[in-house]
């Protein structure tokens, strides 16, 4: 006979995974398991996975010292942060996050171009500029195999009850909402896709479909023309307002930078 | 094909009279053809199989053999014609949510309360009337073997 507090014990566990069972949003999944499984197994080797070409620019960038606007010669990333693999480890499962200095929601990409334009000197990088997505790809994969947790208190609360209704408002000529795809359609087929769960947990990714590589701004860009609606700019607050509630959507899923998807 | 791709640049050209015919709802149906116009079988297979034009078959399955990527959102369209009439057909497509005011299903004879809409696609709905009516005929046809 089981001692009485540890069957309580056991019942509790039990009837935590029965709530789990019972509530289909609990369970997420990221959108690799969505993927078919040749663009899988390209994810799963470094080798083949063709992120890793912009990985490896990314690396040499962080190293290299650019030019300064002013003819002069900048600090490397480096010269800064020294080794990656310890200063920038964490960081991106915790964007977008509010920046006291800036006032508002900044995203990996705005934290790399904010350093490469004030602390460098140098000229900013073009959002889906090569650069750009490699500097994202390989800082980015300093936090792979990491939970996703971003802060939705304090001043980020106001942006993150945004995006939520902006996940939920249908919208475009087709008029639907994020939520009517994402949330209760998920795991169904749209022609010829599965329609993941929407986690943004593997950005910057490579895209078959696209032949290369893209931001998750670029990601909900193809979601949003897809229903005939006008996109979110890029760094607009809209688009970061939608990013932080898709992060804390996803909280806990690991991050999978540079993730392929088709 | 990606979302994107398949549901970018429908475009058709901009319809020259009032984007949205009236129509009156009787029951679950609309009895009277929109416009007062006739629906062409062949022009509303095509619509309805088309992915930029009906984009039905993102969400719905259906007799198209030619078709290989096809939904399973909505139910499948084979043999629709003998579960509804045509005037609850035409609802159905015109505005389905007057039925089922969750369904992911989009109006497609409607502008109201649309958000956002892009620019190439504002102020139109998604089919005009004579579209609508195409779809309709075509869909009629779609008879469960007996
Ligand atoms: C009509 C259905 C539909 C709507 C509406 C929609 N999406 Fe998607 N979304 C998809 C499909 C299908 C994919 C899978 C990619 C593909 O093959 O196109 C996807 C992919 C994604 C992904 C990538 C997930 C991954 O694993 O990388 C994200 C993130 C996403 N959507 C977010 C959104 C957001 C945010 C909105 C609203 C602004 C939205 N989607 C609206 C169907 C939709
Ligand atoms: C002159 C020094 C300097 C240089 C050069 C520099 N950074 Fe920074 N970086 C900083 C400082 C200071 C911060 C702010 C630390 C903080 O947020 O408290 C920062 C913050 C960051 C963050 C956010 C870290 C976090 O925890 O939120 C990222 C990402 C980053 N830098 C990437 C880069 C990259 C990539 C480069 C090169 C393109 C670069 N930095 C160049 C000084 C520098
Ligand atoms: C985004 C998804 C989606 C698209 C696109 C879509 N449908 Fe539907 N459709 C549905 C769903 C889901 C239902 C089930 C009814 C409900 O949700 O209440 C449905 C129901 C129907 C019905 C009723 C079927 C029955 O057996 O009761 C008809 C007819 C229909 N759709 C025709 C069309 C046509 C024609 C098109 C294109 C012009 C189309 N649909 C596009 C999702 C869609």
């Amino acid at each position: 006979m089981m001692p009485s507090w540890r069957r309580r014990a056991v019942l509790a566990a039990a009837g935590v995974a029965l709530l789990a069972g019972a509530d289909a949003a609990a369970q997420k999944r990221s959108g690799y398991l969505d993927a078919g499984p040749q663009t899988r197994a390209m994810q799963d080797d470094d080798g083949a996975n063709p992120g890793f070409l912009w990985v490896e620019r990314g690396r040499a960038l962080w190293d290299e010292a650019p030019r300064r606007t002013d003819g002069g010669t900048a600090q490397s990333c480096a010269a800064c942060h020294g080794e990656a693999a310890a200063s920038m480890r964490g960081v991106a499962a915790r964007q977008p996050a509010w920046d006291r200095t800036a006032g508002r929601l900044m995203n990996l990409e705005q934290r790399i171009d904010r350093c490469r334009t004030e602390r460098q000197g140098a000229a900013p990088l073009p959002a889906e500029g090569e650069d750009r997505l490699a500097l994202s790809a390989f800082v980015g994969l300093q936090s792979r195999g990491q939970p996703m947790s971003v802060a939705i208190d304090g001043p980020a609360a106001p942006a993150y009850a945004q995006g939520r209704t902006l996940f939920e408002t249908p919208m475009g000529q087709l008029d639907l909402s994020c939520a009517q795809c994402h949330d209760r359609s998920a795991g169904q087929r749209l022609a010829g896709n599965v329609i993941p769960q929407g986690h943004p947990n593997g950005y910057p990714i490579y895209r078959l479909e696209w032949q290369g590589m893209g931001s998750l701004n670029r990601r909900l860009r193809n979601c949003m023309t897809g229903v005939r609606a006008e996109p979110f700019a890029t760094g607009s607050t809209e688009a970061l307002a939608l990013e932080l509630y898709l992060a804390r959507r996803a909280e806990g899923l690991s991050m999978e930078t540079p993730a392929v998807r088709p | 094909m990606g979302l994107a791709a398949a549901l970018l640049a429908m475009a058709g050209p901009a319809p020259a009279q009032a984007p949205v015919a009236p129509f009156r709802v009787q029951g679950d149906g609309i009895a009277q053809p929109l416009a007062g116009l006739a629906g062409d079988v062949a022009r509303g297979r095509r619509i309805t199989a088309d992915r930029q034009v009906g984009t039905c078959l993102l969400c719905h399955a259906g007799p198209f053999p030619e078709e290989r990527f096809q939904g399973t959102i909505g139910p499948d369209l084979a043999g629709v014609g003998t579960r509804l009439t045509a005037a609850q057909i035409r609802l159905r497509v015109v505005d389905p949510r007057r039925l089922a005011p969750e369904t992911i299903m989009p109006a497609y004879h409607s502008i109201a309360g649309r958000t956002r809409v892009g620019a190439a696609w504002r102020d139109r709905p998604i089919l005009d009337a004579q579209q609508v009516e195409d779809v309709v005929a075509f869909l009629a046809t779609l008879r469960d073997p007996s």
